[in-house]
């Protein structure tokens, strides 16, 4: 896999879209705006870089992707489903009793998904645990980690910082999700994070800020981190919650709120222009 | 007197043996001095992760080793462990990942660190979790015994060893001990008296002096709590009609909470429950912590006499 072209994944990105508000709104639940907030980093990973097999989801060589912020699930779910490892008829079981959809990314449930999520703060560390097993293999396999902004209030991301740096994880690569906005309001009212690309930089990583939505500079990052093989390295990236979506856009109301039938269609007639 | 030793040293024992299992890694969040880690250290540092002070990453580090085809093995004080409650629920056990987690330093019997360091409610937080083997063995070679059969384990697991010294019971009966079931130490047929961890010995010399009194009592190893090895306890519950339990835990949740929970719905006889009565400890020493928690073999002897009273 991988190997896509810019324009490819650039419509990958604008489908994708289509089926998070779809989704959410099938379901009357979930969580928008996160989940357009990261999409473009998410198609550029599987589409330029991730080593996966669709039609041998357990392939043991794999490279890792962990969404942490699992609530971000209907990003993940669609972008699974353009790669081919489930169904877009598997996309409307998300939040259904027996679906491989669960409202939560969960490794038990949904063929691709290499880490059952849900609470937040705990991906980076399982990475580092795949990024350690792959070592013990002498595998050059990466794992590669999504958090949130918000996410990174949680303590247990500096345990993990600090410790992945510590062991030098050349092949830990993680992208922090700034949208800038978590569940109660704007990360700025909740819980100031100051200079996040110091503090990671200060925790011994490699860093790199890049727009999240500008599909060139999300390329670039992701080569920039193959080039880092002495330290984890993390891309910083800002991005818009809601993006693409008018009315979601920096909008906390739709961090976890699905749209109605009349958002729905404004939502599709945005997304469905084709550039 | 049998020989003494400590259960955390069958752990490090254990751990170092199975190290010729290339699969299997060992993680650390500094205390490896203590929970016995240390042997695999030295002998492996490459499969051994430093995790620093910080028991949730490792918890979870264990759990990314576990999904790549590792056998990790992860120990901190069992007060500690707790912290990372979360991690072992969402993480781990959720997930059925084969973290193996080993918590030193349990119960009132740590002693003079004081009531921050007894740990009296792990094996009743573990047991709450689907998936989780939680254990608590009395001797350092039923502890080596039972971690030697942790890597065939296809789930998570909890083992509460203990920091001090306790007399030991199986030399040479290794092969008595099995995940998930209970070893008969002594037979009799007025009162079962099921124990596990540090307090096995005082029910066994709870047994010897009943004995002076003319009653017999059954005494059980219960080292697996869970999954709890039901087919004997309805089989004790039948034959004495009586049960006492004995743990160095809180009465709440722990050995004696999961016997009576499957006693009520089996055969109701009744039940004493010897532990930790909902308090915090202090510092002591060890044997001073047992005589003030109630946890001695004069207690275990007063319980049986009230079980046996109890009788219909």
């Amino acid at each position: 896999m991988a190997g896509m072209t810019i324009p490819e994944m650039k419509e990958m990105a604008r489908k994708c879209r289509i089926e998070i508000c779809k989704m959410t709104h099938r379901a009357q639940a979930g969580h928008p705006g996160g989940s357009l907030s990261e999409i473009d980093i998410l198609c550029g990973l599987y589409g330029h870089r991730l080593r996966v097999k669709p039609d041998d989801p357990d392939w043991e060589d794999r490279d890792r992707f962990i969404l942490s912020k699992g609530h971000a699930s209907p990003g993940m779910y669609a972008v699974l489903a353009e790669m081919g490892f489930i169904s877009h008829e598997d996309l409307k079981t998300y939040r259904v009793k027996g679906g491989v959809c669960q409202g939560h990314v969960d490794m038990k449930w949904c063929p691709g998904v290499d880490f059952s999520a849900g609470s937040l703060g705990m991906g980076l560390s399982f990475g580092m645990g795949c990024a350690v097993a792959a070592k013990l293999d002498a595998s050059n396999r990466n794992a590669y980690v999504m958090v949130g902004d918000g996410e990174i209030q949680e303590g247990s991301i500096w345990e993990a910082a600090m410790a992945a740096a510590h062991h030098e994880l050349g092949n830990l690569k993680l992208f922090v999700d700034c949208n800038r906005i978590q569940n109660d309001d704007f990360c700025e009212a909740q819980m100031r994070m100051f200079d996040i690309p110091s503090k990671w930089a200060s925790f011994g990583w490699a860093v790199k800020e890049i727009d999240g939505h500008d599909m060139n500079s999300i390329i670039n990052a992701i080569d920039w981190m193959d080039t880092v093989h002495d330290r984890p390295a993390v891309v910083i990236a800002n991005t818009v919650k809601g993006k693409g979506v008018s009315f979601m856009e920096d909008n906390p109301a739709f961090h976890g709120a699905a749209p109605s039938d009349e958002q729905l269609a404004i939502a599709l007639s945005e997304l469905e222009v084709v550039a | 007197m049998s020989r003494m030793a400590a259960t955390r040293d069958g752990y490090g024992d254990a751990l170092l043996e199975l190290s010729s299992n290339p699969k299997v890694v060992v993680l650390e969040a500094d205390l490896g001095k203590s929970t016995k880690s240390l042997h695999f250290r030295k002998a492996h540092p490459e499969r051994t992760i430093s995790c620093g002070i910080g028991e949730q990453n490792m918890l979870l580090v264990g759990a990314g080793l576990a999904s790549n085809g590792y056998i990790p093995f992860a120990s901190t004080f069992a007060i500690f462990t707790e912290r990372a409650f979360e991690q072992m629920r969402n993480g781990v056990a959720r997930p059925n990942l084969a973290v193996h987690l080993c918590g030193s330093h349990g119960g009132t019997h740590t002693g003079t660190d004081g009531s921050s360091a007894q740990s009296i409610e792990d094996l009743a937080i573990y047991r709450t979790l689907p998936n989780v083997v939680v254990m608590h063995p009395c001797d350092d070679v039923s502890t080596k015994a039972l971690t030697m059969q942790l890597p065939k384990l296809s789930s998570p697991s909890y083992m509460r060893t203990a920091r001090n010294k306790t007399p030991v019971l199986y030399d040479g009966k290794e092969t008595q001990i099995t995940i998930g079931k209970g070893v008969t130490l002594a037979e009799g047929n007025d009162v079962a008296i099921i124990a596990c961890g540090v307090l096995v010995h005082e029910s066994l010399t709870a047994a010897e002096q009943l004995r002076g009194e003319g009653i017999n009592a059954t005494v059980v190893d219960m080292h697996t709590i869970k999954p709890l090895d039901t087919e004997l306890i309805d089989k004790l519950a039948m034959q004495c009609g009586a049960i006492v339990t004995a743990e160095d835990h809180s009465i709440i949740g722990g050995l004696g909470g999961a016997v009576s929970e499957h006693v009520v719905s089996s055969n109701p006889v009744p039940v004493e429950k010897i532990g930790v009565h909902d308090r915090f400890g202090e510092s002591a020493d060890a044997e001073e912590m047992l005589e003030m928690m109630g946890l001695k073999s004069h207690h275990i002897c007063d319980a049986v006499r009230r079980v046996i009273a109890r009788k219909a």
